[in-house]
């Protein structure tokens, strides 16, 4: 009984860390499909859990700070947009330039708006943060080990970035699968030159989809500053964009093997933290820090085609010109 | 020839009794000029195709098709002239309005994602819904008609990854038609084909005729001209120099006029002497990256003062082999000797060749032959830069390579005669002769030379030549791939031509004419006959 | 024949990336002057800061002197064509190598330890560097997000190596013990001292005059010698590299364990030099710093220098401005970092094109035909 319900603890733990995580790689995903590397995902995720909490806090809506939030993210997707795609720059820069820059301009607004050293003020006010939502008879079910602790703390009592991560997972399947978008998102990171002979612009693809991948990041950066935790610190994302990067590339750049990735992650995240000082039989004290360097190592041995071998859309980090 | 010749034409076979429009040719140009920058890619090229024909449209490398090919398929826009569509103006800034004319292309390359479906690359860009499954169930049932009328069967369900080059052009076509195109056009179509496979290309176009079609076939292969096309439309340096029935002409008519009674460069030079073998090769075979072969069982000897010529239609191997005896691509089978070595076992890269004394010329100046962004001097020195003359130990020595590199722009009359200039800034001429006499500066025994004068201005081709033979006369062998004939026949004193990755024959030059050759590079074995 | 949008050399190397510093500071001035502060009045104080006293020059100078190394080490894989992200990571890993010596062996005398440490620091370094390298030069796997992987790889490593095993023991923070007092880097006071200038006490030290000295050896290599050669043509042209014989993947694995070993060198100012023990994120963004670094110097030493002098200045400029402008504080730096970055790096297209436009109509011919 006593694992049963450490078990159940470590899968409500790793929901929580692998909502943002998700919510990123999808958005990466998008972009990454319509062929421009999306290594912006950090920055814009930051950008937008500052935006979120600051917005928030003022007004004490978390509702106007998620759109905030997306406003944010979308704002240096366009940036990254326009100097990828418009004029042809270094996506990887782009991305990193944006990501550096963020880091440094939340801090800086903060510390002018709130004067709280960079932080955004405490999100306590009723509205002002995503809370959980506890379905109906989960405090009942709460009881009953069996299935009842599953249901109150895996289904119920998420909250509802959650559930919407959740979801995400079909949903962009299905638009990458299913719809006449998808289709066509997928084609321009293969094969552009195609997608131009067919008479369609490629430009015009691209922009969606780092305009998509703009507004789930603006997602992602709401979740960790009003959700999973109550205002902006600084370098909040502590790295999750490149988690979320290598979970996308770990997931073959294909949405459910990306859900699976995320999970993975989180649950080493997760794992990580129980373990902590914990001897185990046979082994000892894993030290935390090799369960949290995991996901990079395991990332790095599928690029070298160790494990498996993920193939990036084909015309990924070149810009597009009509001349071959 | 004139604006008239192409329009008066040629009735479609299939007229469907509307008056006068039916009488419209399908396809008409009308003074279509292009230039970019300083070169005049078309001059008021004009001709028309009528609907149920199929009109070749002929020329050499660099004569100005593709740039035509694009302007009618709105990736390039032309600087003057109109494009008629049965007979109404039309005015194509896109792909997307070339297809509303009713234009459908299939590329050299073909235009197509690799890892989608058959089914999935023909509705690209006409999916008929946001939704997918809808339009995907009637486009399937269209394209299971199209099959059937068109003989045009491919598995719609497929990977293009995993269907033969034939099926995937097959997949283009497909593509075209079922956007309802009246008017195809096809660049190159065969450059990949296996000839079994050309050959059913050729069918397909057949039945396309006959269901009135419009049909321009771009090549630069005498035969399939002469087995498909109803008429055929002469390019050269851009402009049009013939427009003929195909009937009333023959190849040899076609060569003639495709390469043009243009000044035989006539460098004097006395007969060669050919002394021993110095580099040899036999059996050699190169496969490209996708494994397919290139060059074929290709086998013969470069002897010390003579230039021996490799002429060939571009793509039917000599790029390859010359890339593989340079040391640039591995072999997959053969022997290639020189100097009592043998260097495909041995591995041998460029470095160690060159040390041996076989120096490479390139094909693609820019592409390989030099840096760019580098100034002429770090050109000058390109592939020798770990010679001893150009330093000591680990350190280069700026005074050696500056003395060097202005060395060569004095021998080989490069202007401007600065060596901090960078080589982009040199016309090419100038940056051919600055190559060339980087490696002829280390003396080798061995010399391949591919395109020696592409992109150089006439007075350096002269120039250049001269130099060559100065060569030979000094005992050297020289190997020059061209796909200029005036050059091959200018320099060489035995010619091989290729075709298909094999040698198909070889003249010595005395026998060698220009008919001659032009049939052997067209795929006609032996001598005379068309 | 000279292409459209092509600059005259001095344009391309130095009015371009001036340029483009003046635009960041323009936006920068923009954000400050949204947060209610003068503009002007926070540069003059960053100048003032920065360069005004001995103390500002010397600060401006310890800082300078990581980004040296870190830019260097982007700039010598960037000639060989590729991306190094991971300088961050392999200054951390570079500067264990420099921080062993110097616990070790600390109680050898001075000129016994250096050397030891300065290859220990860049065999660290390169060794780091080396598994992204062999795994895009023979299996193909992209160098930008190996490096990224190795970057959070190496903070596990050193977090676990501080927190377990280097930890001074009876300590509750992650660092290990000082170094013996041999192993220290001298002080630029105490150098200064001894040819009887005064300088005021400031974290520089003598690893200044080893980032500058690695500034001449990284131009002699590249510029100088055979392998540099081989590098930029294999960097530029890969195509023309295998055309002259010279084996791309050898250079990939050349360039980055050089690129390793430079950004190794970042232990010798920090650890040795100014903090005397090993520590938790030590090169605290030093390596992405090289990036802004190398982009905005392109790629040449001497650009190098003075670029990583002017973020030098704009650190320790940045640290000042927070003490007399509270509401403002040493991120903004980052800003303008990132600004550089994008600028320079991302949307150069953005400001080449028009600025080429401008030489073609007023300028003299740039090239002959």
């Amino acid at each position: 009984m006593e694992t049963y319900t450490l078990i159940v603890l470590l899968l409500a733990a790793t929901i929580r860390v692998a909502t943002p995580l998700l919510l990123a790689a999808i958005a990466g995903l998008f972009s990454e499909r319509a062929g421009v590397i999306d290594l912006g995902l950090e920055g814009k995720m930051l950008g937008a859990a500052f935006a979120a909490a600051a917005v928030s806090a003022t007004t004490g809506s978390v509702w106007f700070g998620l759109g905030a939030g997306i406003a944010t993210a979308v704002f240096l997707a366009l940036l990254i947009g326009f100097a990828c795609i418009t004029h042809k720059g270094n996506q990887v820069v782009a991305g990193m330039a944006v990501t550096i820059m963020v880091v440094g301009l939340g801090p800086t607004l903060g510390l002018a708006w709130f004067g709280l050293g960079g932080q955004t003020p405490q999100l306590d006010g009723a509205g002002q943060r995503f809370t959980g939502i506890a379905w109906p008879g989960a405090a009942a079910a709460k009881e009953m080990p069996f299935p009842g602790l599953l249901y109150s703390e895996l289904l119920s009592g998420q909250n509802l970035i959650v559930y919407f991560a959740a979801a995400l997972v079909p949903l962009s399947a299905w638009i990458f699968y299913r719809t006449r978008f998808g289709l066509r998102l997928r084609a321009v990171g293969e094969n552009p030159h195609a997608v131009d002979t067919a008479g369609i612009s490629v430009n015009g693809l691209r922009y969606q989809a780092v305009i998509i991948s703009g507004v789930l990041c603006g997602v992602a950066g709401t979740y960790l500053s009003t959700a999973a935790s109550s205002g902006f610190v600084r370098d909040m994302t502590a790295g999750k964009g490149y988690l979320a990067l290598a979970a996308l590339i770990f997931g073959k750049w294909k949405p459910v093997p990306t859900l699976g990735a995320c999970l993975l992650f989180a649950f080493t995240d997760a794992l990580a933290t129980r373990l902590q000082g914990v001897a185990l039989p046979v082994v000892g004290v894993i030290p935390v820090q090799f369960i949290l360097a995991l996901p990079y190592v395991l990332t790095v041995l599928l690029l070298a085609g160790f494990v498996g071998k993920a193939v990036a859309p084909r015309a990924i980090g070149v810009p597009y010109s009509k001349e071959k | 020839m004139s604006d008239e010749a192409g329009s008066a034409t040629a009735p479609g076979r299939n007229s469907d009794g509307a008056a006068g429009a039916a009488r419209a040719p399908a396809l008409e140009l009308r003074a279509i000029d292009k230039r970019f920058g300083a070169v005049h890619a078309n001059r008021a090229i004009s001709f028309a195709v009528a609907a149920g024909s199929i009109h070749g449209l002929i020329g050499e490398n660099g004569a100005g098709k593709s740039t035509l090919m694009n302007i009618i398929y709105g990736f390039h826009r032309a600087d003057a002239g109109e494009i008629l569509v049965h007979g109404r103006k039309v005015d194509i800034t896109s792909p997307q309005g070339a297809i509303a004319a009713g234009i459908g292309m299939v590329h050299q390359h073909f235009m197509l994602v690799e890892n989608f479906t058959v089914l999935e690359n023909v509705v690209l860009g006409v999916e008929g819904g946001a939704l997918l499954a809808g339009g995907l169930t009637a486009a399937r049932r269209e394209l299971e008609k199209l099959a059937r009328d068109y003989g045009l069967e491919v598995p719609l369900d497929s990977m293009i990854s995993e269907l033969s080059v034939g099926l995937q052009q097959r997949v283009e076509i497909l593509k075209a038609l079922y956007r309802r195109a009246e008017i195809l056009i096809l660049d190159e179509p065969t450059a990949v084909l296996t000839p079994q496979e050309a050959d059913q290309l050729f069918k397909m176009l057949g039945r396309l005729r006959e269901q009135g079609k419009a049909i321009i076939l771009v090549t630069h292969k005498l035969r399939e001209i002469m087995a498909i096309t109803d008429r055929v439309t002469v390019m050269r340096q851009g402009a049009v120099v013939a427009e003929v029935m195909t009937k009333k002409t023959s190849p040899r008519g076609l060569a003639e006029k495709m390469v043009g009674r243009a000044v035989l460069l006539q460098v004097d030079k006395c007969p060669a002497t050919p002394g021993v073998a110095l580099l040899s090769v036999t059996d050699l075979e190169v496969r490209d990256r996708l494994g397919v072969p290139r060059v074929k069982g290709v086998s013969f000897e470069l002897r010390a003062g003579e230039i021996v010529g490799v002429a060939g239609v571009a793509g039917n191997g000599q790029s390859e082999l010359l890339e593989a005896l340079a040391g640039i691509r591995e072999p997959s089978r053969g022997e290639i000797r020189l100097g009592g070595r043998e260097l495909v076992r041995e591995q041998l890269d460029a470095r160690a060749r060159r040390a041996l004394g076989l120096a490479h010329v390139p094909e693609d100046r820019l592409r390989m032959g030099v840096v760019a962004s580098f100034s002429a001097e770090a050109n000058a020195m390109l592939g020798y830069h770990d010679r001893p003359r150009y330093g000591r130990g680990l350190f280069l020595d700026g005074a050696a390579s500056l003395a060097g590199c202005e060395a060569k722009m004095k021998e080989f009359d490069v202007r401007p005669a600065q060596p901090a200039l960078r080589i982009s800034a040199f016309s090419g001429g100038n940056q051919q002769k600055l190559v060339l006499a980087r490696e002829i500066d280390a003396d080798p025994s061995v010399l391949l030379i591919g395109q020696p004068t592409r992109g150089v201005d006439i007075g350096a081709i002269e120039f250049i030549h001269r130099r060559l033979i100065a060569l030979r006369d000094a005992g050297k062998a020289l190997l020059v791939v061209s796909v200029e004939l005036d050059e091959i026949l200018g320099l060489a004193d035995r010619i091989l031509v290729m075709n298909g990755g094999e040698i198909i024959g070889e003249l010595a030059r005395a026998e060698a004419t220009e008919e001659k050759i032009g049939l052997m590079m067209a795929g006609v074995r032996g001598e005379g006959g068309a | 024949m000279s292409a459209p949008g092509k600059l005259p050399r001095w344009a391309e190397l130095g009015l371009l990336p001036v340029i483009n510093l003046v635009v960041a500071l323009l936006i920068s001035g923009v954000v400050i002057k949204l947060l209610g502060e003068s503009p002007v009045a926070a540069f003059k104080l960053m100048a003032a800061g920065s360069v005004g006293t001995q103390e500002g020059i010397g600060y401006t100078l310890y800082y300078a002197t990581n980004f040296i190394f870190t830019g260097l080490a982007v700039a010598v894989a960037s000639h060989a064509g590729l991306f190094n992200i991971g300088a961050e990571g392999q200054a951390y890993i570079g500067g264990l190598g420099t921080g062993l010596v110097c616990l070790w062996l600390g109680a050898w005398p001075f000129w016994a330890v250096l050397p030891l440490a300065v290859l220990a620091g860049a065999g660290f370094g390169a060794a780091w560097a080396f598994i992204p390298a062999y795994l895009q030069a023979k299996r193909g796997s992209h160098i930008v997000i190996t490096t990224i992987m190795f970057n959070f790889i190496a903070a596990s490593l050193m977090t676990y190596l501080l927190v377990n095993v280097l930890i001074k023991p009876g300590q509750q923070s992650p660092e290990s013990r000082e170094f013996a007092v041999n192993a220290w880097m001298p002080s630029a006071t105490d150098v200064l001292a001894r040819v009887g200038v005064t300088f005021a006490a400031t974290p520089l030290n003598l690893a200044f005059g080893f980032a500058l000295g690695a500034a001449v050896l990284v131009w002699l290599f590249v510029w100088r010698t055979r392998w540099g050669y081989a590098l930029r043509v294999a960097g530029e042209n890969p195509a023309a590299a295998v055309y002259a014989g010279i084996a791309p993947p050898r250079v990939i694995i050349g360039a980055m364990l050089l690129s390793g070993a430079l950004a190794g060198g970042l232990g010798l100012n920090e650890l040795m030099g100014s903090q005397h023990r090993i520590l938790m994120d030590f090169p605290s963004g030093a390596g992405f710093v090289g990036i802004a670094v190398a982009l905005m110097g392109r790629n040449h030493p001497a650009g190098i220098i003075v670029a990583a002098v002017l973020f030098g200045a704009l650190y320790q400029g940045g640290s000042q401005l927070s003490f007399d402008m509270p509401k403002i504080n040493r991120d903004m730096v980052v800003v303008i970092q990132g600004l550089v970055i994008l600028l320079c790096g991302a949307m150069e297209n953005v400001f080449k094109a028009p600025l080429a436009a401008l030489f073609a109509k007023f300028g003299a011919k740039p090239g002959v035909g």
